[in-house]
Parts: structure tokens; sequence; C-alpha cells
């Protein structure tokens, strides 16, 4: 059985707040097999349930309709305390009345396990989140990055077989948010515990990731890795969620997609169906309009310059939606530049374009 | 600098007038000699504090060690503990429940639990002796229920004051824990289950560490009236069993001895203070 291989699977799972008319959906029909030892990412906009799921799963809440296992084993009715998993929470929700070596000695002091064993760890669970010297503080007298820390080592001292990871970097700076990003991911290799982090950050989704479950309304939208996740998004939503593609609409013709403004694309489809090409802004070319190819799209008309620092970045007004290009700067395409009102054409990469239906 | 001074001005004259001058006042009393007809002499006297453990024999003047009143301030201390006990396990509950009601509710409750005040505590005491009574409506229930032969003693004794003290001072319980416990952050308890606490271990290795201010407030306002009170033993317990209250207004008022009143108050003051300051000491020692 593949089951075996599954650290967490959720089979046909649903929460559902209220009755009646007042109903809410807060999940819906999730199908889920989490691997064992993967970093698993749950990516999605503020209120589309990833908090729900994660407390599904920790047991602080139970589904209205599916099932939820655990290593192969049904947790249905299975309270909290009883269940392999801990968690990190979006505030750390660290005991304000004991020390940073209390609080992550507390799972274990719980379980009842002997003094001498219970030292050792939280030295080590100390040492591997870097909070030396920092055992007798109170949570109030650390920073937020440190309560952060005392959080992952508290989780991680009873030795759980998932980690569920609630937002754990949104409340920091971004420079420590870079940090922690890698330290996460290095912690979760070199224990190999399996991670179930939530973000609504697509960055920090798709830097961290082995597999990525995007998530909207309550539903699954495309479960798969970062490449696939950025390179073939599913649908409109991932599209646009993930890197914030330009979504045209179109109609397939008899030689392919043709939008206004743009003119023919290439794509195989029922003729007359309506579509949405999805273009990542990074993966056009921006050329003057005069040397116009087959292939090319446009003209279109600069419609404000954007620059920020790293990358140049262009609207463009001719189409049935404004065209967002991106240029990185430096190198061969660093030299090009454009000012408002200039006609321009786009020439795609080479699949770059992605047909969405509808 | 200046209006600082002036500000705190209406405050400080109320402290003073209200609560530092009886208490200087009622310490003076108790080293004066009493006049024949209450009040006092100006004349300087440890009499009444000899008093409170000897008996003098009226004929040769020799002092005897007498028991009787450091008997009732053992008393009224123990029955004062045990009504903050019983007030804490009513009111934890209690105060829980409300604290996590929908917030409408949540008004809703608070107000039942202050209706009683809107009586007077004298009315309350008499309405529970008429309940309590030998021919009231408890003991009449249980009768025609069969579940008792003869009237229960309900009234005039320990229990009955128990039971008064507990049903005057609960509300002093209840709204500081509640206060404590609406404050509390819920997530520490799902974080606690998370960390593989049972339900009393999380009972007992967070919830009652946080909510520790407010049981120490609880019960603090719940025993300092408590062991001066007066009306529950007075009524309730039908004078028969005195507490240090009864004892303090005896003086005052039967027997006209106002230094020996004073020197009993001076003592209970100096009680309640002692363990005001052993409770707060424990508190900031814990804190550090
Ligand atoms: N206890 C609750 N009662 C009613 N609705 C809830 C409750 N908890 C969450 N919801 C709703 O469920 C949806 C998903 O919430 P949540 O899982 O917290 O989203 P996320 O963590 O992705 O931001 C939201 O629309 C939210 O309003
Ligand atoms: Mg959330």
């Amino acid at each position: 059985m593949q089951d075996h291989g599954d650290a967490c699977r959720l089979t046909g799972l649903g929460r559902t707040y209220g009755r009646g008319t007042s109903a809410h959906h807060a999940l819906g029909g999730i199908d889920l097999a989490i691997r064992a030892n993967e970093f698993f990412t749950l990516l999605g906009p503020s209120g589309c349930g990833k908090t729900t799921l994660l407390r599904l799963i920790a047991g602080f809440d139970q589904p209205t309709v599916g099932e939820i296992a655990i290593f192969g084993r049904n947790v249905a009715g299975m309270p909290p305390e009883d269940r392999p998993v801990n968690t990190v929470f979006q505030h750390y929700a660290l005991f304000p009345h004991l020390t940073v070596a209390e609080n992550v000695g507390f799972a274990l002091r719980m379980l009842g396990r002997p003094r001498a064993e219970i030292a050792a760890t939280v030295a080590r669970m100390v040492e591997l989140v870097g909070l030396e010297g920092m055992e007798q503080r109170r949570p109030d007298q650390l920073s937020g990055g440190q309560k952060q820390r005392v959080a992952l080592a508290r989780a991680l001292a009873p030795g759980p077989k998932i980690l569920l990871l609630d937002e754990p970097l949104s409340a920091l700076d971004a420079k420590l948010r870079q940090r922690m990003r890698s330290e996460l991911k290095a912690l979760q290799r070199e224990t190999g515990i399996t991670f179930v982090f939530v973000t609504h950050d697509q960055d920090e989704a798709l830097a961290m990731s082995d597999r990525i479950a995007v998530m909207q309304g309550g539903r699954v939208q495309q479960l798969g890795r970062p490449e696939e996740i950025y390179e073939a998004p599913a649908n409109r939503f991932v599209a646009d969620f993930i890197g914030g593609a330009n979504l045209i609409p179109a109609r397939m013709g008899p030689e392919g997609a043709m939008a206004e403004g743009l003119g023919t694309i290439p794509a195989t489809g029922t003729s007359g169906a309506e579509v949405t090409l999805a273009i990542r802004p990074e993966r056009l070319a921006i050329l003057p309009a005069g040397g116009h190819q087959p292939g090319d799209l446009g003209p279109l008309v600069v419609a404000e310059r954007i620059y920020m620092g790293n990358e140049l970045s262009f609207r463009l007004e001719g189409a049935a939606v404004p065209l967002h290009v991106t240029l990185p700067r430096g190198g061969l395409r660093g030299a090009l530049d454009f000012a408002p009102g200039d006609r321009v054409a786009l020439r795609p990469e080479t699949g770059a374009i992605r047909v969405l239906a509808s | 600098m200046k209006l600082h001074r002036l500000l705190l001005a209406p405050s400080l004259g109320t402290i003073l007038i209200f609560m530092a001058l009886p208490i200087a006042l009622t310490t003076l009393y108790s080293i004066l000699s009493p006049a024949q007809y209450g009040g006092v002499i100006w004349q300087p006297s440890g009499e009444a504090y000899v008093r409170l453990l000897f008996e003098r024999d009226i004929f040769d003047d020799t002092l005897s060690f007498n028991a009787d009143y450091l008997q009732i301030l053992g008393r009224s201390v123990v029955q004062a503990g045990i009504a903050t006990i019983l007030c804490l396990m009513i009111g934890l509950p209690t105060a829980w429940f409300i604290a996590t009601r929908p917030p409408a509710q949540k008004s809703l409750c608070l107000m039942l639990v202050t209706v009683p005040y809107w009586v007077n505590l004298l009315v309350r005491t008499i309405a529970l002796l008429l309940m309590l009574r030998d021919e009231g409506p408890i003991n009449g229930a249980l009768q025609s229920m069969g579940l008792a032969d003869g009237p229960l003693p309900l009234a005039y004794n320990n229990f009955a004051i128990g039971l008064g003290l507990v049903s005057s001072f609960l509300p002093f319980m209840i709204l500081p824990l509640y206060a404590a416990i609406e404050r509390f952050d819920f997530s520490l308890l799902e974080a606690a289950y998370d960390l593989h606490a049972s339900r009393w271990q999380a009972v007992r290795s967070v919830i009652l560490p946080i909510l520790r201010p407010g049981l120490i407030a609880g019960g603090l306002l719940v025993f300092i009236p408590g062991i001066g009170s007066y009306l529950a033993p007075d009524i309730l317990g039908g004078g028969k069993t005195l507490m240090l209250g009864n004892l303090i207004g005896m003086q005052f008022q039967g027997s006209r001895n106002w230094p020996f009143g004073a020197a009993l108050s001076t003592v209970l003051m100096s009680v309640t203070l002692i363990a005001l300051i052993l409770v707060a000491r424990r508190a900031a020692r814990e804190e550090a």
C-alpha cells in the first residue's frame, strides 16, 4: 500500500462553520497525501482555510466530513495531546510564566520523562535553534526572532513525526524572514521531520518547499513542485496568485488563440472557445515596434515605466487588459529602455504562453 | 511639578481623613484606659493588650492565661479561610464560564453576578436565615420528600456562617477572576494540549499559574472582609459562635470597653497586614 509512505493522508476532508443558510464552507473536498520527510507547503491568500486545515490535522478541531490518517492511522476522535504532531503557532503562544528552558522542556515534562533526559533534550534543542545563553529568560525578554526560535525548539523537543507551522515567519521583519527561511529549510533536512508549512507568501513557498498545495476558497487549486506551480499554473487563480502573470482574455480560432490588440498566438483548442492566456512578465522580450517579426505581439504603447532597482518594469496599453513586462537590469537586455508613449512589440519566450480554460 | 502635587491633594486628603486618621485613632485608643460608660480616659495603659491573653483575678490581681480570645481569632481565620477556598472552587468555574460566553451573554452574566448587591447585606443575610431555619423551605422540602425525619440543623452554626460568608463574598472572587480569564490567551491552552498536556496538566501548569494574580486578588478580597465579618456570625450563627467582628462590636456596644475593642481591631489589622505583606513578597519573589 502507498499509505505507509505518507505522513499524513487527507481524504474528502471538509469543515463547515455554522449551519443552514449561514453555513460557511471553510474547507471542502480536500484530498492530499503529504509524504514522509517532505517540506510541504499550504499556500493561499488570507481566509482560504489554511489555519483551519492545520487545526484539523493537529486535532484542535474536528472535520465536518472526511478522514485524516497520520502514518496510516485514522486519527478521528484522537485528542491533540495523543497525536504525534506538534505545532508552531502563528503568534508563537509561548507560555509567559515559564523561562525559555521551561518552555522548551514543557512537552517532555507533560510526558513524564526523567529530569536528566529533559535537561539533555532542552540543551540540544536550545543549541539547535541557536539560543544558548537565553535559557533563563522569559518570553517578554525576547525579540520576535528569538521567540520564533523558542516556539520552534518547543515544538521539536518531543520529537514529533509531523511539524505544523502556521505562518511562522509572518511576524518577522524582511531581513530576518529571509534568514529564517534558510534555517528552517536546513532544520527540516537535518531532522528529517515532515514539515507542513502554511504561508500566504509565494516567495517563501517557492524557496522552501518540496511540494506546494495552492489553496483558495477552501479548496486545493493545484498541487505540485514549485517549478510546476510556477511554470505550469493549472488555472487563472494559480497563475495570478503565484508570480502575478498577465492574464489575457482570448478566443480560439483556426490558427490559434486570438487576443485583441495582440494578434494570433499559436495554440490548440476547440475553435470558438473562450480562453485565458497566462504570460509571466519576465518571459516577454520587449522591442521597438519597427522590426515586427511573425510571432511578435503588438504593437502596443508604453503607458508607464517603473524603476525598481534590480528590475525595470513597463505597463503597456493596447491589448484588452494592461500588460506588464519586467526586464532585469544589467546583462544584454539591461541596455534596453523605453519611455511612456513609445510604440513597442512583445516577443514571448518559447513555451512562455499558457492557455487556460476560460 | 507644583500642579502635580496640587492634583494629588484630593486623593491624599481622602486617604488621610478616611484611612490613616481612623487607624491612628484606633491604635491610640488601644493604649488608653477605658472610661466607665464608653469612651476613653487619657491615661496610657497596656491593659487592653494584656487582656488578649490573660485574665486578671478580680481579688488579688494575679494574671492567668486565657485562650478564649485567641480561639476566637483562630476560629475567624479558619472560617474566613474555608470561605475563601469554597469561593475559589465555585468562583473559578463560574468566572471561566462567563468569560467564555459570547459578548452579549457575558454582560448579562456579569449583571446577574452583581444583582444580589442591589439588596442590602443585612436583608440578604436575614433572607438566608429564613431559608435555613428549622421551619424554613429547605427543611420543609427535605421532610416532605421524606429525605429527613426531622429538621436538619442548618441554621445557627458554623455551617450557616460559612454559607453566609460564601454567599456574601463570592462576587469579589468571581469579578477579579473574570478579569484575569478575560485576558487569558486561549491559544496557550491549545499549545499545552499540542505539547501533550492532559486536561489536568493544562490546568495546573498553564491556567492556574497564569491566573495567579487574579486568584490572589480574589482570595484577599474574600479573606480580608471574611475574617472581620460581623453580620453573618451575628445573624446566621445566632450569636452563639463569635467571630472577631462580633467581639469587637461587643466592646464598643455592650461592654463599653473601647480600648479593648481598639486593641482587638489593631491585632486584626496587623494580622491582615502581615498576610498581605507575605503574599506581596512571594509574588515579587516569583516575578524575579
Ligand atoms: N471558528 C470559526 N467560526 C466561523 N468561521 C470561521 C472560524 N474559523 C475560521 N472561519 C472562517 O473560515 C475561513 C478560513 O479561515 P482560516 O482557516 O483561518 O484561513 P487562513 O488561515 O487561510 O487565513 C475564513 O473565511 C474564516 O472566516
Ligand atoms: Mg491563518
